[in-house]
């Protein structure tokens, strides 16, 4: 039976000899560095959790209607009656919120270990890339269950775009195909959310992942493993990624699904963060919730747009530093100029600055989930300005100080020595 | 290995064929990009809504809905014109200088008639609703409140005559849309032209 299986491999493998070799390019001969910890599940991670999105989606459209009048009712049709449906609904909307976990922690993995410098530019901006159409696929998706939140979520971001000079009011009217978010608009962005934009997004994942395995895996004390290679060609500190780190990758994968599996099971709403209750509500355009808040992965930035003040009687400033602040992003491979990649051997001011950074990051976040009154106002000296408005504006300022003085900080930042091999 | 010679020729031709094509590319995008654009169906929606105002005591709001948005209908009390002139130093553009308006809306009061506000309930910050607060709100709105509007979103206040508070998020006043009287009792909005 064996040999017989191995006959058929092999008759497989002569007329078909680039599966047999992608897998050794990318897997079994892929020597990754042996000193990965755990900031290195979130990669694998997001993968899994692009496929349970991508399978949970495509069960959902199978009873969804995207119609302006059936679509609430579907959502709650899929709630109810369909058998499992709310376990598939409550997989994909936990999902969605789990991407941006993986992905944000990964993104942090990047800060910590360098991992967007030179020569690894091209993998960082692939996944730029990757962030941005991930927002957008969840900001369209999230106008699809067609409830309070969804409607008016999608009119403040779609009104984003009508601020711009000259040719916002026609280019908001181009997206919505109506002159308010309607059954059109749903439609469209049913399309891109369901086929165009996950498209898009496997492509840049192929092409994130085929420009990393050009140049190889960075690692946490972020330095060249290829500069140090034995007799047989292989790097001396790296591993194959089959089997060392697909057996790694698979215990984290396990530990992910528990945790996953307990929010799935036990708070699929999470208190309001990951389903807010306002969407439980169809969507009424005459009626605007008293409060309006994006989901929580969208709030850091969210706190920046409403932080800015409109100047020449346009709100597009804030706008524009909203794109600003996400696009800018792009730009950290050359706006780091530190000796050194690892924040292991990084100074005081790049660790400072991160640590900054990422309570910078936090702080906004909390507030674009709140209104501007919950931390209430200053009094009459400071012509009674909401409080958290003004904290906004201060880590909005620290949030663009990060990126705009990193070429000065990074530079005069005193570095330790790295390692000439890797530690553990 | 030999030197190869890079005949000009072919290497030209392959380049134009390439451009034409290219070009041929962007055009086929030509209607996808046009599909975007609001339908036949969603411009006919779109079209004026005729309201009835016989009814509408003095002070009190009636909504109409126009191309899906909420407009706001309002018979102003002599106190509420009041208020409009005591906010106009409070407000961020009390003569209406921004063009948020027609022509002959663009006065003290902002309307035709100065009783009759005809609003389009829309936040000009970021497109919510605002709520209307009237001079009974004191309590929430404070001491001085005249009555007016406050937008749920972001705190936005408006007066009775749309024009936003100063250090409000919204940059600039509610739209009046355009309007016009077919009779006494009935307002027709979108449209200007009594034709329609």
């Amino acid at each position: 039976m064996a040999s017989r299986l191995m006959a058929l491999w092999d008759w497989f493998d002569a007329r078909m000899p680039s599966v047999a070799e992608e897998f050794r390019k990318h897997a079994a001969e892929y020597y990754a560095p042996k000193n990965f910890n755990f900031w290195y599940f979130f990669g694998a991670l997001s993968l899994i959790v692009l496929v349970i999105q991508i399978v949970s989606g495509i069960y959902l459209t199978m009873n969804y209607k995207p119609d302006a009048a059936l679509a609430f009712g579907s959502v709650e049709y899929i709630m109810r009656d369909v058998p499992g449906g709310w376990l598939i609904r409550y997989i994909h909307s936990t999902g969605a919120s789990a991407f941006f976990v993986v992905v944000y922690l990964h993104m942090f993995r990047g800060l910590l270990y360098g991992s967007y410098k030179q020569p690894r530019e091209l993998v960082w901006v692939f996944g730029v890339l990757i962030y941005l159409t991930l927002m957008a696929e969840a900001f369209m998706g999230y106008l699809l269950p067609w409830g309070q939140m969804s409607y008016w979520g999608a009119q403040v971001i779609v009104n984003l775009f009508a601020t711009i000079p000259m040719i916002g009011p026609d280019l908001a009217l181009w997206i919505r195909g109506d002159y308010v978010v309607g059954d059109a608009t749903l439609n469209r962005f049913f399309a891109l959310h369901v086929i165009a934009i996950p498209l898009v997004l496997l492509g840049l994942v192929s092409a994130h992942i085929l420009a990393l395995h050009d140049v190889g895996s960075n690692n946490p004390d972020g330095i060249e493993i290829k500069k140090k290679k034995g007799p047989d060609g292989h790097p001396l500190d790296g591993i194959p990624f089959h089997p060392y780190y697909t057996v790694k990758d698979l215990a984290g994968a396990v530990v992910f699904m528990m945790i996953f599996c307990a929010i799935l099971f036990f708070v699929p709403e999470m208190g309001g963060y990951f389903l807010e209750y306002n969407n439980f509500i169809p969507a009424d355009p005459l009626k605007t919730p008293t409060h309006i808040a994006p989901v929580w992965y969208f709030t850091p930035y969210y706190s920046i747009l409403r932080a800015v003040p409109p100047l020449f009687n346009s709100q597009f400033p804030g706008v524009a530093l909203f794109g600003l602040s996400t696009l800018i992003l792009f730009l950290l491979p050359w706006l780091d100029r530190g000796a050194v990649k690892s924040i292991r051997y990084r100074g005081i001011l790049y660790k400072s600055a991160l640590a900054i950074f990422t309570v910078t990051f936090l702080v906004l976040g909390y507030l674009g989930t709140e209104p501007v009154t919950v931390w209430g106002q200053f009094g009459n000296w400071m012509g009674n300005a909401d409080v958290a408005t003004v904290v906004a504006r201060i880590f909005t300022v620290i949030y663009f100080a990060f990126f705009f003085l990193m070429p000065w900080y990074t530079a005069i930042d005193k570095c330790k020595p790295e390692p000439d091999r890797v530690t553990m | 290995m030999s030197e190869k010679k890079i005949d000009n020729t072919r290497r030209n031709l392959i380049v134009a064929t390439t451009a034409v094509a290219g070009a041929a590319g962007a055009g086929i995008a030509v209607p996808f990009v046009w599909s975007f654009w609001p339908s036949e169906r969603a411009k006919a929606a779109g079209a004026p809504v005729e309201a009835d105002i016989s009814n509408l005591a003095p002070g009190e709001m009636q909504v109409v809905e126009w191309r899906g948005k909420p407009v706001w209908i309002m018979r102003r009390t002599k106190e509420m014109l009041e208020a409009v002139k005591k906010s106009d130093d409070k407000v961020t553009d009390p003569r209406s200088e921004v063009p948020l308006q027609p022509e002959y809306a663009k006065n003290e009061y902002r309307s035709i008639k100065p009783e009759i506000l005809v609003l389009v309930g829309i936040c000009s910050h970021l497109g919510c609703s605002p709520q209307q607060k009237t001079v009974e709100a004191k309590g929430e709105m404070g001491a001085d409140w005249a009555g007016g509007f406050l937008c749920p979103c972001h705190g936005s206040k408006f007066d009775l005559a749309g024009r936003v508070y100063k250090g409000a998020p919204a940059p600039v006043n509610l739209d009046v849309p355009p309007h016009a009287y077919l009779s006494d009792t009935k307002l027709l909005i979108g449209d200007d032209k009594k034709g329609a």
